[in-house]
């Protein structure tokens, strides 16, 4: 099976009905997506397919369909994506182990709604859990990377 | 002046020991001639150094000992070093033990120093360090948890401030200029035209010459680093993906590994079929271990995988199979044989509730998962000669010796690379993830296999939190609080954990009471008493242990009492506490919350809470408003007392996380037993508070307190009870078992 991930061509030969999480993870070292629950409840693995969000968990990888985007693609260290400077700037992160997918949903919902009202922000980021509880700096990490994006 | 002298001296020797290259400042612990469990393998006299401070030709390393698994004490703790030092953060490499441990080994053992250090060297003397965390975590002194800062505190700055005053004297013993013409800043001594001589360079020099010993610690008033906003080291790998978690861990060679355990925790395997197992892609092999097989496959997926399809023959559970049974065992708990602690006893109870209108009710805490958002996983490799285990633990040092002796090697050969860890809560005190990667490990010979558990094994298998039960008894008397009597039943959570590691604990165990019987209230006839339920399922510390059930059995009480004697919920609090700090707390979120009584109109209500845990006074007031789709938490006020506030940005975050926490579990978490089978499998029956349920949360930190203390639990015994009185305030409906979703809906 081929994928193309972070710009990058892969080939893995694996079951088809391995989820997406699985093959980043495990077969081709790419850790930024994270597991949490496996069952679509906490957003940890969201990754962008062709853009949208989608939670890496639930995509087989013989369905997949489309170009990947995982945290490690967004930005890096040297170059950060808007929302990933917003989520230093408020240093969101407590453990830090949801992140990656809180990022990766905030980026994709900025892209289609690039100012997000509060309940907007709620309605999107509900489906990502933070068990440290750092959902007040979500909240404001959002709103800082939608102006620098505005302004940008 | 005066004050580090005696604490130096009374129970460290601050010290330096040359190393390969370079020089390393600490402290060496001395086994006293008292028998102390935590020294056992030193011999009488012989001392170990714990290196803080590293130079050599690679740089500045400072080193933060404490586990790492969200609180953000690797920053707090390296600008405590660094506060002392003179360097500034981005100057260093920080590092929680050692890791290449053979390095640190041989190079401190072979090395001659002021005192020799025995051939352990540095990572058995850290791993001891934190072994006194776990002890002190679970209640075996009083200051308990959140330990981090406290013990850190004047450690650090001191080793900090040896480490600076020896690179001075190797200058001047250099370049011949007097010591006291000396300044240093940024990683380097300056000479007095101005001359730089980096710390790197003087490393070697430093290493020769005696450590200085007398230091003295900068007044608060000339800090830099602390007390000042703080970027902590790791956001930017945090918030880039690119931060390696025990769970990421790979290592050349490796094999993935899932388990299936009887799902009644403890229970044994009568007998296990693996023939479909077997069949599935990717599935190499399948290992019996105690109380279960685990599997071993070229992708943690096909693990899993594989361990679903094992079919297994259960014993039974070790434990009451029903949950009915646990609270009928904490009901029958409350007798004069079962009493374990009454430490508060004031005035006279009974005689004042002869006669008087006595108020009754009883209060229950659930079971609870720690469910840290990373399942808990462990990479162990065996071979003849040495382990090696990566995995995110807070008991470094019983994983090394639980390891030496499943493997009959020695402890030094047991190396344990500490791994930034995914949340914690308290789950990573427990190693058996460990122990099970070890057995497979053992039958893999050579081969590192890396263990993750699934998430429905990490809540199946997680060890939760105490259940409680609260009997409170109290009257009134003119519009005030006259006589609190409450008694608590759990089973002891530090026999359970303690009992695991082959441990006891003789005497009382004060987390039954904790956050209820040292609580600073001046009623006249006031009564806490503890009784000790049966061990049950087996349970752990979870994120402020006993305070984490009994904050709500006693504020919820106190909080009715008020309620029925027609006094204010806030003033009456304030009124009845004695102890300064903890009243300007209480004062603090009044006027925070611009408090004028708990009424705000139809249908919204306020609601106070105080705990004071951990040496730490919180108060927190909610604000709800009863909507027709159910209770929505509108605001919350948190005022905390920790002495001094290390970073003001991750207190504030700690502070949030932690009601976010506490008010999450009271909504709607619990985990319950179905014929010994725990029946929350994951986040969607055990959900904790979402983004659209997290209310907006104004923080206040005082110093008002004499001692610096953590702030990583203290936060949340407080959130659940004044959660309940704004409920109470909103809608009169008094709720007094939790998870509150049972009784009421919440938006
Ligand atoms: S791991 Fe995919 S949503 Fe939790
Ligand atoms: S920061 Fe720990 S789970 Fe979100």
């Amino acid at each position: 099976m081929k994928l193309n991930v972070n710009g990058a061509d892969h080939e893995v030969d694996v079951d088809p009905n391995m989820p997406l999480l699985w093959v980043l993870r495990d077969e081709l070292g790419i850790t930024g997506p994270k597991y949490g629950c496996g069952i679509a409840q906490c957003g940890a693995c969201t990754v962008h397919i062709d853009g949208q969000a989608v939670r890496s968990c639930q995509v087989a990888i013989g369905d997949l369909q489309g170009d990947v985007t995982t945290i490690e693609g967004l930005g890096t260290p040297d170059a950060l994506h808007a929302v990933q400077a917003a989520w230093v700037e408020h240093q969101v992160a407590q453990c830090g182990y949801c992140q990656s997918g809180q990022i990766m949903q905030a980026a994709a919902m900025l892209e289609l709604n690039p100012e997000p009202t509060d309940a907007d922000i709620d309605a999107v980021m509900s489906g990502n859990l933070c068990r440290c509880g750092t959902y007040p700096r979500i909240r404001a990490a959002v709103k800082t990377a939608a102006a620098n994006l505005k302004g940008a | 002046m005066s004050r580090v002298g005696k604490i130096a001296r009374r129970t460290f020797l601050v010290g330096s020991a040359a190393i390969a290259g370079g020089v390393a400042f600490g402290y060496y612990m001395y086994k006293r001639p008292a028998k102390n469990p935590l020294l056992d393998d030193l011999a009488a006299g012989e001392a170990a150094l714990t290196p803080y401070v590293m130079i050599n030709a690679e740089g500045i390393t400072l080193i933060t000992p404490r586990a790492d698994s969200g609180q953000g004490v690797y920053s707090v703790q390296a600008a405590m070093i660094a506060e002392e030092l003179d360097v500034d953060l981005d100057q260093v490499k920080v590092d929680p033990g050692p890791p290449s441990p053979a390095y640190y080994n041989t190079a401190l053992a072979e090395e001659a120093a002021p005192f020799r250090p025995t051939n352990e060297g540095f990572t058995a003397e850290s791993a001891r360090g934190m072994m006194d965390v776990l002890m002190k975590f679970l209640g075996m002194q009083v200051t308990g948890g959140s330990t981090t800062v406290p013990d850190g505190y004047e450690k650090l700055r001191i080793a900090g401030a040896v480490a600076r005053e020896t690179l001075k004297a190797a200058a001047a013993a250099e370049t011949g200029v007097p010591v006291s013409q000396l300044k240093t800043e940024r990683g380097a001594v300056i000479l007095p035209d101005g001359t730089a001589r980096n710390y790197v360079d003087l490393a070697a020099k430093a290493a020769e010459i005696d450590p200085v010993e007398k230091v003295v610690l900068r007044d608060p008033s000339e800090w830099r680093l602390m007390g000042k906003p703080m970027m902590r080291h790791d956001i930017l790998a945090k918030s880039t993906g690119t931060l390696t978690y025990g769970i990421d861990a790979k290592i050349d060679g490796m094999v993935h590994a899932a388990i299936k355990l009887n799902p009644r925790q403890g229970g044994a395997m009568i007998s296990y079929d693996d023939s479909a197992a077997l069949a599935l892609p990717g599935v190499q092999k399948v290992i019996p271990i105690k109380g279960g097989v685990g599997v071993i496959a070229s992708n943690t997926w096909y693990a899993i995988q594989g361990a679903e399809a094992v079919a297994c023959d259960w014993g039974p559970a070790p434990f009451p199979p029903e949950q009915a049974q646990h609270w009928e065992a904490l009901a029958s708990s409350f007798t004069a044989e079962a009493q374990d602690s009454q430490q508060r006893n004031d005035g006279d109870v009974e005689a004042a509730l002869e006669g008087a209108q006595v108020i009754e009710a009883e209060y229950r805490a659930p079971y609870l998962a720690h469910a840290p958002l990373e399942p808990i996983s462990a990479i162990v490799q065996v071979t003849d000669e040495r382990v090696d285990i990566w995995t995110g633990t807070q008991i470094p040092r019983f994983v090394q010796s639980n390891v030496a002796k499943m493997t009959g090697l020695d402890a030094d050969n047991v190396h344990v690379h500490v791994m930034m860890m995914g949340g914690s809560f308290g789950h990573r005190l427990e190693d058996e993830v460990v122990k099970q990667a070890t057995e497979l490990a053992i039958a893999m010979k050579g081969t590192p296999v890396k263990l993750t558990y699934s998430r429905e094994e990490d809540m199946i298998h997680d060890f939760a939190r105490q259940i409680a039960m609260g009997r409170g008894r109290g009257a009134v008397k003119d519009g005030k609080v006259h006589a609190f009597d409450l008694g608590i039943a759990m089973p002891s959570v530090v026999v359970s954990q303690l009992g695991r590691q082959g441990l006891n604990m003789p005497g009382p165990d004060t987390q039954i009471v904790a956050g209820a019987w040292e609580q600073p209230f001046a009623i006249p006839n006031y009564r806490v008493t503890g009784y000790r339920a049966p061990q049950l399922a087996p349970i752990s510390s979870w994120r402020s242990v006993g305070a984490s059930s009994n904050g709500f059995l006693h504020d919820g009480f106190l909080d009715e009492l008020i309620h029925a004697a027609g006094a204010d919920p806030m003033v009456e609090r304030i009124r009845l506490c004695w102890h300064e700090p903890s009243r300007k707390v209480l004062q603090a979120v009044k006027e925070m919350s611009g408090w004028d009584g708990f009424e705000m109109g139809e249908n919204r209500g306020r609601g106070v809470a105080f705990t004071l845990s951990f040496g730490v006074p919180v108060a927190e007031v909610v604000e709800v408003t009863n909507t027709d789709r159910g209770i929505k938490i509108d605001k919350v006020y948190v005022a905390a007392d920790v002495g001094k506030i290390v970073d003001p940005i991750n207190f504030d975050n700690l502070v949030k996380g932690g009601v976010i926490w506490g008010l999450g579990h009271a909504i709607n978490c619990e985990i319950t037993y179905t014929d010994g089978i725990v029946d929350q499998t994951n986040f969607h029956v055990y959900e904790g508070l979402r983004m659209y349920q997290s209310p907006q949360i104004e923080v206040q930190g005082l110093e008002n307190a004499s001692k610096i203390r953590g702030i990583g639990e203290p936060p949340v015994p407080p959130a659940a009870p004044a959660l309940a009185n704004a409920i109470f305030a909103a809608t009169g409906q008094r709720l007094r078992e939790m998870p509150f979703n049972k009784f009421i809906d919440f938006v």
